[in-house]
């Protein structure tokens, strides 16, 4: 991909060739004085402290979702409890993006842990002996300190995140997103573009208000040039415990994740039903791969634990250099 | 351009997913059916999904002289929309922006929308606390006449976020007029038993901590999510329901204003 911004006027050398800000093209544009002033374009020096750090991070996989509330963050403690319980040998980390709602303390129950400093970086908590966290929520005095930061300020946090956190050798990095397509996303995305990244497991809920800003990230996934593993659908069928009579609560009036996929042409990697216990556990921090291992949302998680790891064999973890902002 | 505004009302949570633009949409056509002029700004920027709710969505915003004009829902023009979703292309495109620019598209939406005269606005957010949220703060510092509901699901995760949003407007100095909690419980259609999936209670006890106005708790009714993208009231609709009875219950709570209808 060239430099040349989208918006950029015509004959736009790109903002980062030498004849930046001074070719003929570029009078009368507003970023002139930035291109002409010779400050460096390079990459941030960052992204090779993060590089560096994460050297030994085998697969970084993003969980995102247009939409909020939809179970990123359960479906990302889930992957993290499987991954780490199928593999004993394997180290899992999960990395709490959202800065703003930081729900991964509470569902992987470490809620008030702290996080110790040494020289080696910062050390996440553990959760278990191979599922290791690093969340804001760590940080905070009290669960009702609200984070009332602007972009730029979350942006630094998640660079500190990234650059500093010492997650030792690690098979697989999930990372829970906020929902949106803004800053946290952008700021993952770029702070790993050296490192690379394997790619996105996005989720969803069936209803069609969902889809609607689900197939947004996919859009954006694809515009910054993040493959997408595939799709999760949570909260699909509801059974209810007493008359085990199957009910759709979230109706998928427009076909569901699975359209969703046809359309775009993702990979459905599987279907979570909706469990008030699985809702219950997400409350208590109890971990319910081990505590539930034969109800249908455990059987549905192993298949898509299965799913993300063939398609991560299958591709090696790319390398992106370039990215609009 | 506000000033014809008799009350803003910001819908908030810091939890995504709970229902604040069913809620948003669901108050704004209730206050309708009720015969108030309102207006109903969407400024989930990322995720817009009033157009769609009120089915609105092949909807285009139009330029007046020096202003937009909203889209209104019915020809009588009691219910005027403004969402990113009616500038977008085609509904599957993303808004892929830093802070910066939502900011100002939100200053754009709040400063030159013309809204005209108008008995409500309300405000739907997207969840958090950050850039949408202290700019709309920021902007409306001065008017005095905007408060919050707050909407939040029993389950602790979400009343987790829930209690930073109340820090956020505690702190920002935005009256809080109460808390609703939304998918209480669920009564299953073949043997009307009420399970509880996301627990349940913990909105109300929220607000005893919290000191705020519990405004009443709102069951997951798959009849009231099939109203989405149809853009009718609950409460003409389904009189009877829990639901309806919530927001009935919800309009006395508002601040009042003299009404040009009702």
């Amino acid at each position: 991909m060239s430099s040349v911004p989208e918006n950029a006027p015509n004959h736009c050398p790109g903002t980062q060739s030498e004849d930046a800000g001074k070719a003929s093209a570029c009078a009368g544009c507003p970023n002139q004085n930035i291109c002409a002033s010779g400050v460096p374009a390079g990459p941030d020096p960052a992204l090779e402290i993060i590089k560096e750090r994460l050297a030994n991070v085998k697969h970084k996989i993003i969980i995102l979702s247009g939409k909020g509330g939809v179970g990123k963050s359960t479906v990302t403690s889930l992957l993290g409890h499987a991954l780490a319980k199928l593999n004993p040998d394997a180290n899992v980390g999960i990395l709490d993006a959202d800065i703003c709602g930081p729900s991964q303390p509470r569902v992987l129950g470490v809620s008030g842990e702290q996080v110790h400093n040494s020289g080696s970086g910062w050390s996440p908590v553990y959760v278990t002996d191979n599922l290791s966290l690093m969340s804001i929520g760590f940080l905070l005095a009290s669960p009702d300190d609200a984070v009332i930061w602007r972009g730029p300020k979350k942006n630094g946090m998640i660079k500190q995140f990234l650059s500093e956190v010492d997650w030792g050798d690690l098979d697989y990095l999930l990372i829970d997103t906020p929902p949106g397509t803004s800053d946290e996303h952008l700021s993952v995305i770029q702070y790993l573009s050296a490192a690379g990244v394997s790619g996105a497991v996005v989720v969803t809920t069936p209803q069609e208000v969902a889809l609607l800003d689900v197939r947004k990230e996919i859009q954006f996934c694809q515009k910054v040039g993040l493959p997408v593993l595939g799709v999760v659908e949570n909260m699909s069928l509801f059974v209810c415990p007493n008359c085990q009579a199957r009910s759709e609560i979230f109706p998928a009036t427009t076909g569901g994740a699975r359209a969703l996929c046809a359309a775009l042409g993702a990979r459905l990697l599987g279907a979570l039903p909706l469990d008030p216990l699985l809702a219950r556990c997400c409350d208590s921090g109890a971990d319910f791969v081990a505590e539930l291992p034969h109800s249908p949302a455990v059987l549905a998680l192993r298949a898509i634990v299965a799913g993300t790891r063939l398609r991560n064999i299958a591709r090696p973890p790319r390398v992106f250099y370039t990215l609009p902002v | 351009m506000l000033e014809e505004v008799k009350h803003v009302i910001l819908v908030l949570s810091g939890k995504g997913g709970v229902g604040k633009s069913t809620v948003s949409t669901q108050l704004a056509l209730t206050l309708k059916e009720k015969g108030f002029k309102v207006g109903l700004l969407d400024i989930d920027l990322c995720g817009p999904s009033v157009p769609y709710l009120l089915n609105l969505e092949d909807q285009n915003i139009h330029q007046g002289s020096g202003h937009w004009i909203p889209v209104y829902l019915d020809k009588e023009k009691k219910l005027a929309v403004m969402s990113i979703g009616f500038l977008l292309k085609s509904r599957n495109d993303a808004v892929v922006w830093r802070g910066p620019k939502k900011t100002s598209m939100i200053k754009q939406f709040l400063e030159d929308v013309y809204w005209q005269d108008l008995d409500y606005l309300i405000i739907d957010t997207p969840p958090g606390t950050s850039d949408e949220h202290i700019t709309v703060m920021e902007n409306l510092r001065n008017v005095p006449q905007c408060s919050a509901i707050i909407v939040t699901t029993p389950q602790q995760v979400a009343i987790e976020d829930v209690r930073k949003e109340i820090t956020f407007c505690r702190k920002t100095g935005i009256p809080i007029m109460g808390l609703i909690e939304n998918m209480s419980g669920y009564e299953c259609p073949t043997c009307s038993e009420c399970t509880n999936i996301f627990s349940t209670g913990g909105g109300k006890s929220l607000a005893e901590i919290s000191k705020i106005k519990f405004l009443g708790s709102i069951p997951i009714d798959p009849r009231i999510g099939a109203l989405a993208g149809k853009g009718v009231a609950a409460v003409k609709e389904l009189p009877d329901c829990t639901t309806s009875k919530v927001f009935n219950d919800l309009i006395n709570h508002l601040p009042h204003t003299t009404a040009n209808g009702s």
